[in-house]
């Protein structure tokens, strides 16, 4: 209280004790991060209830025979992977292509600026978007398989399922941020309603609209390596029946050109992305 | 000619934008539109083209009562009425000419507009305006590579692309330099005489548009104060229109805020004349 | 400026993307050969792929008529797993990785460390969650344990690289004057560094339990546990009522972790 006594305005002597927040907003604080442990300790116990340490214990010894088992990967084995890599990559430029091509109409009916109905249509837009991004492509894959049989067309259909939702929420975004004057520019010429999305929009949205096809192709690329793994064709399959037979070597060798695929597909789309835009 | 009856904009129940504005422009008649930020004179150009929906009123081109028509008519109406924007509003990623085929839009089928065949004689048209505002040479350029006096140009091109009855202009110099300022407002008022155009032009430059327009409408919290001959504006009218202020001082003598310059009526005056 | 007589009565779009002539006759032959070789590799079995048509209006159906009920304690089980696999996954997973963003930042770290750091980060993003959820699988055998060690080495690449880039980002200026006040290593990383960069963590690590959950989906198809091992079960079983149940489950959480996370984000920041 002496402080407030004092004339000058100053305060006599300054609190010794500083803190960075209040009371409360630090109780809280600590209350959260107390939750949050209390949290994890208990799922981690309901997560390792049916754990069998014994196997957990023999792990690194595994991990010594499977690396053992790896190296030297089996290098003749490439000419074999040949076919199924032509296949893998089929498989993502074509899901890409089709994703795409549904992907832009869904992403008109879903842009707050270009839908016919805010009530009605963009709803249904947005939950198409939704599904198709939190369904894995591998899951996709997994119906499809089920559905039309092992094979190619499965991977097709579920890479361009998936991209559908992807493609789908960045393209709409970017129609939102088109600029309005240019549109009303546009408007006011008397054009129609047609005319106005190819004069007034589409230019604006071409540039992000490469750039996240050509996103997509290379992300493509790495899920439908594994696509495989669940029988929809490319170099998974492989990849599965090495390890069914526990070829180890052969494994360390698809591994091998899943990752060089990967490398070289980031810099085709880096070096065109450049391109384009 | 041109006749706007009782026009009045309501956002909501409060906010007023336009009230009862009544004005008749004739044919050849460049209408120069004065007022401070938030008068309205924006709405009220947008309202003629319906980019902006008017409460009541009636807004007569010729014949036709804009206010009342169906979005199909809507769409006929607004080939005839050119619009130039602040902000030049060209589709950046277009080249010129494309731009300025933009304007006839509204007279082509979608197929011709999407696999860009427009008529030869739209083509041939365009070429013309685009040599009648100096730009010939730039015609297959983007849009976006132009300086900002020459995307002002192409603005114009496009609307007289249009072959319009009227044309609307929204702050045309706003973003331009003095000098660039007065080509582009000459330019407007030469093509307005050469094809005996009405036009409306909203601006914030009141030396400029003395010095360019027939006549001076003020607007003030959206009613008309003031609907004279540009010679005759006088520091009564200009206080009419925007409130209190010592209208003699030039501004190199004594401007305290050096920011607010562009925004005061004589700004021009000490350079323009 | 001489006002001509006559104009061009044609225009035509100068080419905007591909300027030499030869490229734009040879681009639109290249991409129709290799679109008539890759369709011409499919080798699509029409009666096969008629015949599941059928079982398609059937997963639809399926999709419409949800059936929740039968196969619930499965459910349950596979969620809890997922749920929990999730979250001790990102936990950790941030733990670890906060030591090694700090390791693979240029301007804090010698430059031994930033080579290790970076390259376990880079080891650990180009592996797919699904071939190192295999490797685990066989390692520690089946069950939510390998689940967990997959999406934690899968969230260290993520949280760490971005974390990194984050800190080789803050403020230079700012951890000059903390340096010039004489301050250990420790108080410039709590001073300097922490204040600017601490918004991001959280921010990166409630993005990164969304994504954690979505795979979490995925990796039980490989034996590594959770909802996906459900989901596989009841697809193989050709119960599409039950896998449309999951699915919408899935769909339902992965709504809520998003727009939980985004709220959370902006409420902390």
């Amino acid at each position: 209280m002496s402080a407030l006594d004092n004339r000058s305005g100053e305060p006599s002597h300054y609190s010794r004790v500083w803190t960075f927040r209040t009371p409360r907003a630090r109780l809280a604080l600590w209350g959260g991060w107390l939750a949050l442990v209390a949290l994890f300790v208990w799922c981690w116990q309901v997560m390792n209830e049916g754990t069998l340490w014994i196997f957990v214990a023999d792990a690194p010894d595994q991990a010594m025979d499977i690396g053992s088992r790896m190296f030297p990967p089996e290098l003749a084995y490439i000419a074999e992977l040949l076919m199924p890599l032509w296949d893998t990559i089929n498989i993502a430029t074509l899901g890409t292509l089709g994703g795409v091509i549904m992907a832009a109409p869904i992403a008109f009916l879903a842009a707050r600026n270009t839908t016919p109905s805010v009530l009605l249509v963009r709803p249904v837009a947005l939950f198409i978007i939704v599904a198709s991004r939190s369904i894995n492509s591998l899951i996709w894959a997994l119906l499809l398989v089920a559905i039309i049989g092992p094979g190619l067309l499965a991977g097709i259909v579920a890479i361009a399922l998936r991209s559908i939702g992807f493609v789908g929420k960045l393209l709409y975004e970017a129609i939102e941020e088109t600029d309005h004057h240019q549109i009303e520019a546009v408007a006011a010429t008397g054009a129609r309603s047609a005319q106005i999305l190819h004069y007034g929009i589409v230019p604006q949205i071409l540039p992000a609209f490469w750039g996240i096809a050509l996103f997509r192709w290379d992300i493509n690329i790495r899920e439908s390596t594994i696509l495989g793994l669940v029988g929809a064709g490319g170099i998974g399959m492989k990849l599965q029946s090495s390890i069914d037979t526990l070829a180890w070597s052969q494994v360390a060798t698809i591994l091998i050109v899943i990752l060089a695929t990967v490398v070289v597909s980031e810099a085709i789309s880096a070096r065109m992305r450049q391109a384009l835009i | 000619m041109l006749t706007l009856d009782k026009l009045t904009k309501t956002y909501t129940q409060q906010d007023t934008a336009l009230s009862d504005v009544t004005f008749q422009v004739p044919r050849g008649q460049v209408v120069g539109l004065i007022g401070p930020s938030g008068a309205g004179k924006s709405t009220l150009i947008r309202c003629i083209n319906r980019l902006v929906e008017p409460s009541s009123g009636r807004i007569l081109l010729g014949e036709t009562d804009l206010v009342n028509l169906s979005s199909g008519d809507l769409r006929q109406a607004r080939r005839r009425i050119g619009m130039i924007f602040q902000e030049y509003a060209l589709v950046e990623r277009l080249t010129v000419m494309e731009n300025v085929l933009s304007g006839r839009l509204g007279y082509v089928p979608f197929w011709r507009s999407f696999t860009r065949r427009f008529p030869g004689r739209d083509i041939e048209n365009a070429y013309r305006l685009l040599d009648r505002v100096g730009l010939l040479e730039h015609a297959d350029k983007r849009a976006d590579a132009l300086s900002g006096g020459q995307r002002q140009r192409v603005g114009i091109a496009r609307a007289l692309a249009q072959e319009p009855e009227l044309l609307l202009v929204d702050e045309p110099t706003a973003s331009l330099d003095p000098k660039t300022s007065r080509q582009i407002m000459r330019l407007i008022t030469e093509i307005c005489a050469e094809r005996q155009l009405p036009a409306i032009v909203n601006i914030h430059d009141v030396p400029l548009a003395q010095q360019f327009v027939d006549r001076l409408i003020g607007l003030r919290a959206g009613r008309m104060v003031v609907d004279d001959s540009p010679m005759s504006l006088d520091e009564a009218m200009l206080t009419e229109i925007y409130g209190a202020e010592d209208w003699n001082t030039s501004e190199q003598d004594d401007d305290p805020d050096p920011d607010d310059r562009s925004q005061g009526p004589m700004r021009v005056a000490g350079t323009a004349t | 400026m001489t006002a001509k007589t006559s104009y061009p009565r044609h225009w035509k779009r100068p080419p905007q993307l591909v300027t030499t002539r030869r490229w734009r006759l040879a681009l639109p032959l290249l991409i129709l050969s290799y679109l008539v070789l890759a369709v011409g590799s499919l080798e699509i079995d029409v009666e096969r792929v008629i015949e599941g048509l059928e079982r398609g209006a059937r997963f639809i159906q399926g999709f419409l008529q949800p059936d929740f009920t039968s196969r619930w304690g499965d459910i349950r089980r596979g969620l809890i797993e997922s749920l929990t696999m999730t979250l001790t996954a990102t936990v950790v997973g941030v733990l670890i990785s906060v030591p090694i963003g700090i390791g693979a930042a240029r301007n804090l770290s010698p430059r031994p460390v930033y080579l290790v750091c970076r390259s376990i980060v880079a080891v650990s993003r180009s592996l797919q969650e699904i071939i190192i959820a295999i490797f685990l699988v066989a390692m520690f055998g089946f069950g939510p344990f390998a689940g967990f060690l997959t999406l934690a080495f899968a969230s260290i690449g993520f949280v760490a690289k971005l974390l990194a880039d984050d800190i080789e980002e803050a403020d230079a200026s700012q951890i000059e004057a903390i340096r010039a006040t004489g301050a250990s290593w420790w108080q410039l990383i709590h001073f300097a560094v922490q204040p600017q960069v601490m918004p991001r963590l959280i921010g990166l690590s409630l993005y990164r339990l969304d994504i954690n959950f979505r795979e979490s989906s995925v990796i039980g198809i490989v034996g590594a546990g959770g909802i996906g091992a459900t989901l596989n079960t009841a697809i193989d079983r050709y119960e599409y009522d039950s896998a449309a149940a999951i699915l919408l489950i899935v769909i339902a959480i992965v709504m809520l972790t998003e727009y939980g996370s985004s709220y959370l984000r902006k409420f902390l920041q």
